[in-house]
């Protein structure tokens, strides 16, 4: 019985490949190969192609959320938190296929995912409001709250990888225990279970990334609440767009 | 008993109980948030996407406390460095 989709499948001299590396560059494939041929024959016509129209559906969905959450254009971010929410979505679905692992179910993914957001918040607020507006951001309420919001920073990363890896492994490991001394029809409604769990992790994943990105880039106030008062003298170029 | 019956009868337990009495408190605050959403949307509809987005992060923040306590309780059966640790010691 392993937690972990980890084991090594074949290996060269130092280069192990398991079956997490496999099965992210399966879905890396599916992700860029799918698009490559989608994007060929892009017509603004009145009949769109399939394809176009499941992108487009995607690709607005994704912008409006972000607009929402965000309370700002969503050009800059869209490449970096699209990509996460693909990826995990794609990731996530693919699990009803027999004899796949979800990448995701194993910790070093969700790892290298909270990472990336880890890496991202910083650089987007450094663009946004420079080094020294940034920096002012942990001695936000006083000083006192230095360590507690350095120490929020690494936490926050650590329950977005531990969320992501809980959830989909637990649906994997219920699903391999049941498929143990149940037969047919409980797995599969667990399984169907697994995929509603699975596209809600990876719209939490995003939204939070989002979140924690907004939060960065707008003087240290939430997305969500809106003070006038400090954001006159602000140097955002962001049209903030208050929808009250 | 030897000390490797204890390891295991303390391991399974310890998970059992840890995900029964860390999965508690987040049901508590999850229904009540999920009650609380119910009555805001219902007072107001046209909030629905905001309300409905705001709930599934907190959710997923008060998610986070039971998936800790799982994801102990997943490590105590199946990845318990004791285990390992004893196992390795006599050499079987």
């Amino acid at each position: 019985m392993n937690i972990s989709p980890d084991v090594p499948l074949w290996q060269w001299e130092w280069i192990i490949l398991n079956r997490t590396i496999l099965f992210t560059w399966l879905v890396m494939a599916i992700l860029v190969i799918g698009s490559w041929f989608i994007t060929r024959r892009l017509t603004s016509g009145p009949r769109i192609s399939r394809g176009q129209n499941l992108l487009e559906v995607l690709v607005m969905g994704l912008r409006n959320q972000i607009r929402e959450v965000s309370q700002q254009e969503p050009g800059p971010y869209m490449p970096f938190v699209g990509t996460l929410f693909l990826f995990i979505v794609v990731s996530n679905i693919l699990s009803i296929v027999p004899g796949y692992d979800a990448p995701t179910s194993s910790i070093s993914t969700t790892a290298a995912l909270a990472t990336c957001v880890f890496v991202a918040v910083p650089i987007y607020g450094i663009a946004h409001q420079g080094l020294p507006g940034y920096l002012k951001q942990y001695i936000k309420p006083s000083v006192f709250m230095l360590p507690f919001n350095i120490i929020g920073e690494f936490s926050r990363t650590l329950a977005l990888a531990v969320r992501l890896y809980g959830n989909i492994m637990s649906g994997s490991v219920i699903g391999a225990i049941l498929l143990g001394f149940v037969p047919l029809f409980v797995p599969i409604l667990m399984q169907a279970f697994g995929l509603l769990t699975g596209m809600i992790q990876a719209y939490i994943f995003a939204v939070l990334a989002m979140v924690y990105i907004a939060s960065a880039t707008q003087n240290g106030q939430g997305p969500t609440e809106q003070q006038d008062t400090e954001n006159t003298d602000s140097d955002t170029t962001s049209t903030h767009t208050t929808t009250s | 008993m030897d000390s490797d019956t204890v390891i295991a009868a303390v391991s399974i337990f310890t998970a059992g109980i840890t995900i029964a009495i860390g999965s508690v408190g987040p049901a508590l605050g999850e229904g009540r948030a999920l009650a609380q959403a119910l009555s805001a949307i219902a007072q107001q509809p046209d909030e629905a996407s905001t309300i409905t987005r705001t709930l599934f992060v907190g959710l997923a923040m008060v998610e986070s406390t039971a998936i800790y306590c799982f994801v102990i309780s997943m490590i105590l059966i199946f990845a318990n460095p004791f285990w390992n640790h004893f196992l390795q010691a006599t050499g079987s």
